[in-house]
């Protein structure tokens, strides 16, 4: 089959882009998205032109490297499905599909489809964590972790960073990303121990990162490859809410990283 | 011993918020705190929305007593005022109440501003395409049902508890709320304004209670769907209820005099 | 003891991996006091760098930074998350023997030697099995959401070539949940200070003075700076090479340049043809494809492997009744059936599609049957158990895999060559360290599944962090920074192999290259290996690697981020270790594991080992891009595992 690519063209982070048209010919339904750009990107190459620049790896939907909009869907049409993993059979031919890459004052463009995302890792930085010092682990088993709680955690963790959830968000907001890693942790018996300070300070963090905030769209559910649900933000609030309001022998505040959430920006 | 001047850095594109040294330090107060976290906002629209949807629902349910006829509606007027008598003087409940839902208006707004504006900073540029998947129409235009809304309370305090709009001199009743209500509502412009904002409030609720319950955690994946339809049918609801005066104005059902 | 262990010149050198005396049970605990340690003081003055962050890379970087060390930290991905440890499906081996099926950490030890097919270190591999147990302690008290039954307690289950329930894993991603905790502790050191992460920068050269490992050079892949990092160790773990053959299991961007280039700089290559071929994989759909996608090896506990008992029998599967049928598997290996080895499952596939029984387009797979399983659990508990499988194998190739048999075949996966280490995990340049599926490993000729997860984890968690102290603590450094001579010398050599690839300008692009040694290397280098084709492919090589170097095209250039500049150098070195890995196949006449000689198998077919010339691990040496490689050995001796032919039948 045929089809009409309009990719957004970046050349660099503070260079203008723009939509460029280009056709591509003999598309196969087997091809994976990413495999018919990698066709286009040999033509353009051998004609001389720049190649467009994509993120991906592992081609098989576990690494969250890859990921853009098509036809203003992140990662396609296909629900619980990144790009890398949407195969050809999904379009039809005579399609024209438009390709955006994530938009967020958190995710500035680097180049083409390509998007810094480091804004994760510093969330994650901020408390996504367990502080468990190598070799002071005790017994594996000597730690019961109820099947709910653990089949919870698991769905949660499931997470892959790809930054679906933030680009679909109409607010471009980083709390579905940000409740999954607090649920993933703070459901687990061994999460117990840091979990008010964690919360805390992992949503200072996406605060401070310019994420917008919730206004319960669930666009992110929707967008999301791994299926994650909405009900993990409404959890991360409880999180929230328990975290302050709770009576702390010594105030929380002493304890928690002292970046606090900014008020305005 | 090793000594080492590494003087290159990875080279970041974007400074990267050290979780050390930022803005400002973790305020001692919990409320404080809670209220600069956008979540501790989005708790803030949740808190008066509760206590702003138990207003609307109740305020309907008595403007129903109007279909009881004169007397009663003015006497359940009248009960708003001495309800709590001898503990607590005359109309104290009411200003009470009063007070609380005008504060809880402001925080529901005021919230509305900050997040918007944070919401709005975080994408400058908007899509090119962008096709929405699960949203409704009412959670898109939240914003403006929210500001319709906000006009139409001013108008409505200033109409029907004022009398300072919508009435010839005179024409106001400080004794007969039942009069005001079927002189008021008697000019058409006014009634399908009414219709048009409890329109606004109906798509207002119809995100706005889902979204509450789901703020205070009160969501689960199991009943989400039950949660969004009990959203919706409360909405439609309150929305009838309210529009069944101004309509029953407009028929003639309720006369002017009985 | 610490004596670089090689002279300069090329002559070949019987290599001493430093196993410590004593019995097998003993040697890591001895090893272990018999270490220097580094006061808790002085561990701030010491920097290391660690290169790849996948479970060996960001374990060590963590926990190095944990006991003090200031640690850099180095990923071509965007994100230390990223690494592809993430994709492991199945699950990870560890000696618990929770089932009370027999299991200890000498059976998981015999069964690592055993399936290495008698080509792996004996110390090594007890030690592994020691450290399986400890390992999954740490990743629980990390969070690791690992499976669990009703009342709690670790679940775990049988996996590929064992008869004991050893594999821990959660659901079929445990290789990102164990990557998310290693990440995770990563990022808690990253946020302590302790550990710089420099992450979109790619390592190009390592920088090696007075004989030892002092740093390494890196291209910042967005802005193009090309610059030196100086420390006094140098750890790589950077996985496997997988990607030579252009089409594996391998996310796109595995590459050898780290261990490569590490070899160039005098570190010898052990074993480079010892490759594993993974028997559940997705067939090709056409000349498009850019990977292959495995299937969890867990599919064979409940699927059937089956082809029509009739040549080119292209009836659907359903209309194909049980006599006509034929569960080669089943019917070959009676006592371990669709759970053999990989390798022994992968050649048995071969063979059949080769004998023209094969099924799909192409001929090129066969079927993996869950009628059965289905009958017999229901599809609901299939479902609870492969459902996340099933739904990939939907999604690649449109097929329900509940109504009709997957289809499968063997594809590259896993690269059980690497650079050479002693018992300390320090290759044959002091100061470099090599951990993970980069070293040549703790597996043999073969590797278990489930045990790369436990290999990177092992050396990542507990060996590395004991023995880099060891070495800091037992050398002598003199200040080097990068202002020395030799790093600006390594930078401008990486600098002028970078423009030599952009000034290039040919007509074809890296991919039609890669795609070209790739297929070289499958049909010559892959499954099945003969002199002839070894020849053959070792006369093209030179040639493929002369076009590449007059005819390439990398458009763009090395000011920002380019695509096409990154694989271009990464499909360089492939181009020269393809030759390495070929000479190495050549040289080792015998079949063994994974490397199977068509000239060494027993008459009903099966690999046979020729033990009394081939029991050593071949380490190869750079002696110049001209010069033929020399060979050195580390002879491998037996004292617990008697090298027997395997049989799985």
């Amino acid at each position: 089959m045929n089809l009409t690519l309009r990719i957004w063209r970046q050349k660099g982070a503070n260079t203008p882009g723009e939509f460029v048209t280009y056709p591509v010919h003999n598309v196969s339904p087997d091809m994976s998205f990413l495999e018919m750009l990698d066709v286009l990107n040999e033509e353009l190459i051998v004609r001389g032109e720049e190649p467009v620049s994509f993120e991906h790896d592992c081609r098989e939907g576990i690494c969250g490297s890859c990921g853009f909009l098509i036809d203003g869907m992140t990662h396609g049409p296909r629900r619980g499905t990144t790009v890398c993993q949407l195969h050809m059979r999904s379009f039809q031919d005579g399609d024209e599909l438009t390709l955006e890459p994530w938009r967020a004052s958190a995710f500035p463009v680097l180049k083409d489809l390509i998007v810094d995302r480091s804004a994760f890792d510093r969330i994650i930085q901020s408390g996504g964590f367990i502080s468990a010092p190598t070799g002071s682990a005790p017994e594996a088993n000597a730690i019961l972790v109820p099947k709910e709680s653990s089949d919870t955690a698991f769905d949660a963790a499931a997470c892959i960073a790809c930054g679906a959830c933030v680009a679909a968000c109409p607010n471009a907001s980083a709390m579905l990303f940000t409740s999954a890693k607090l649920t993933h942790l703070n459901v687990l018996p061994q999460g117990q121990p840091e979990r008010d300070e964690r919360t805390v300070n992992m949503v200072a963090a996406m605060d401070r990162e310019g994420f917008g905030s919730c206004t319960n769209h669930a666009e992110c559910e929707a967008a999301c490859p791994k299926l994650i649900p909405l009900e993990f933000i409404a959890r991360m609030n409880r999180y929230v809410y328990r975290a302050l309001l709770r009576p702390h022998r010594h105030p929380l505040a002493e304890r928690i990283a002292p970046g606090a959430p900014s008020r305005a920006r | 011993m090793t000594q080492q001047f590494i003087s290159d850095r990875a080279v970041g594109l974007k400074a990267p918020a050290p979780a050390g040294k930022s803005r400002g330090v973790w305020p001692g107060n919990p409320v404080v705190a809670l209220w600069r976290t956008t979540i501790g906002k989005k708790a803030v629209m949740a808190v008066t929305g509760v206590i702003l949807v138990g207003f609307v629902i109740a305020h309907m349910a008595g403007n129903l007593k109007i279909f009881l006829g004169e007397k009663a509606f003015n006497e359940y007027a009248l009960f708003l005022r001495t309800v709590g008598e001898p503990l607590v003087p005359y109309s104290v409940l009411l200003w009470i109440a009063r007070v609380v839902l005008l504060a809880s208006a402001l925080l529901h707004i005021w919230a509305a501003v900050e997040l918007t504006r944070i919401n709005w900073a975080a994408r400058p540029r908007s899509y090119a395409v962008k096709r929405s998947l699960a949203t409704t129409a009412a959670a898109l235009t939240m914003r403006y049902s929210g500001v319709l809304l906000a006009v139409f309370i001013v108008y409505h305090l200033l109409h029907l508890t004022l009398g300072a709009v919508g009435f010839s001199s005179g024409a106001f009743s400080h004794e007969s709320v039942y009069h005001n209500v079927v002189t008021g509502l008697s000019g058409w412009f006014v009634s399908i304004f009414y219709i048009l904002a409890m329109g606004g409030l109906c798509l207002h609720l119809d995100h706005g209670i889902w979204s509450m319950l789901q703020t205070l955690d009160l969501n689960t994946n199991r009943i989400s769907r039950r949660l969004r339809l009990l959203s919706r049918v409360v909405a439609f609801l309150v929305f009838l209820g309210f529009i069944a005066v101004p309509i029953a104005v407009l028929a003639g059902w309720l006369g002017p005099k009985e | 003891m610490l004596d670089t262990m090689i002279s300069t010149q090329a002559s070949p050198q019987t290599l001493d991996a430093r196993i410590p005396p004593g019995p097998i049970e003993q040697k890591w605990d001895r090893a272990r006091f018999d270490m220097k340690l580094v006061s808790r003081a002085n561990r701030r003055k010491y920097r290391v760098i660690v290169v790849g962050t996948g479970l060996a890379g960001a374990a060590a970087a963590a926990t190095l930074g944990e006991q003090g060390y200031q640690v850099d930290g180095f990923s071509f991905h965007d994100s230390p998350r990223r690494a592809h440890s993430i994709a492991a499906q199945g699950g990870i081996n560890a000696a618990k023997n929770y089932r009370n099926d027999g299991d200890s950490i000498y059976r998981l030890f015999y069964d690592t030697i055993k399936g290495g097919d008698f080509r792996a270190r004996e110390a090594n591999a007890y030690r592994l099995a020691q450290l399986s147990v400890e390992i999954i302690d740490q990743c629980v008290a990390q969070g690791v959401p690992f499976a669990r039954e009703y009342g709690g307690l670790l679940d775990t289950r049988s996996f590929g070539g064992v008869q004991v329930e050893r594999t821990f894993y959660a659901r079929g991603q445990t290789g990102q949940q164990l990557l998310l905790g290693a990440y995770q502790a990563l990022e808690r050191q990253i946020s302590a200070g302790s550990v710089k992460m420099h992450t979109r920068s790619e390592m190009l050269d390592l920088v090696v003075i007075d004989g030892k490992a002092r740093g390494i050079i890196v291209r910042n892949l967005v802005t193009g700076a090309i610059t030196p990092h100086a420390a006094d160790v140098v750890v790589l773990a950077t996985g496997g090479y997988a990607n030579v053959y252009y089409l594996s299991t391998n996310a796109k961007a595995s590459n050898v340049t780290a261990i490569w280039r590490a070899h160039r700089r005098g570190a010898l290559f052990g074993n480079p043809c010892f490759t594993q071929i993974h028997p559940t994989c997705i067939p090709v759909t056409g000349e498009h494809q850019s990977k292959l996608t495995l299937m969890s090896e867990s599919l064979r506990n409940d699927g059937r492997v089956w082809v029509p008992v009739k040549k080119g029998d292209t009836r659907p599967p359903g209309a194909i009744s049980d006599a006509e049928r034929d569960y080669y598997l089943e019917r070959r290996y009676p006592s371990f059936g669709n759970l053999v080895p990989r390798d022994v499952a992968s050649r048995a596939a071969k063979e059949v599609c080769d004998a023209g029984r094969g099924v799909g387009p192409g001929g090129y797979g066969v079927y993996l049957d869950f009628r059965d399983a289905i009958n017999r659990m229901g599809r609901d508990a299939v479902q609870e158990k492969y459902g996340n499988l099933f739904e990939i194998y939907e999604r690649i190739t449109g097929e329900n895999a509940y109504d009709v048999p997957m289809r499968i075949y063997p594809a590259v996966h896993y690269t059980m060559g690497g650079l050479w280490v002693d018992y300390q995990l320090m290759s044959t340049i002091p100061g470099l360290f090599v951990g993970g599926e980069a070293n040549f490993s703790d597996q043999g000729a073969n590797r278990l599944g489930a045990s790369a997860l436990m290999q990177g984890l092992a050396d990542g968690y507990f060996i590395l962090p004991a023995t880099v102290p060891n070495y800091l603590a037992s050398s002598r450094f003199d200040p080097v920074n990068t202002a020395h001579p030799a790093f600006r010398e390594v930078e401008d050599e990486v600098r002028r192999r970078t423009e030599a690839l952009l000034a290039t300008k040919g007509k074809r692009t890296v991919d039609s290259f890669h795609r070209e040694l790739g297929r070289l290397m499958w049909d010559e280098c892959g499954m099945a290996r003969s002199e002839s084709g070894l020849r053959k492919a070792l006369a093209r090589i030179p040639e493929l690697r002369e076009e590449f170097r007059t005819d390439v095209r990398v458009p763009g250039d090395d000011g920002g981020l380019n695509q096409s500049l990154e694989k271009a150098g990464r499909v360089a070195d492939f181009l020269e270790l393809a030759e390495l890995m070929c000479t190495d196949a050549l040289h080792r006449s015998e079949s063994c594991g994974g490397h199977f000689r068509v000239e060494s198998q027993t008459p009903d077919g099966e690999a046979m080992r020729n033990d009394e010339e081939f029991s050593y691990a071949a380490a190869w040496e750079w002696t110049g891009p001209d010069n033929a490689p020399v060979l050195h050995k580390e002879p491998l001796t037996f004292d617990y595992v008697h090298p027997t032919q395997r049989s799985y039948k």
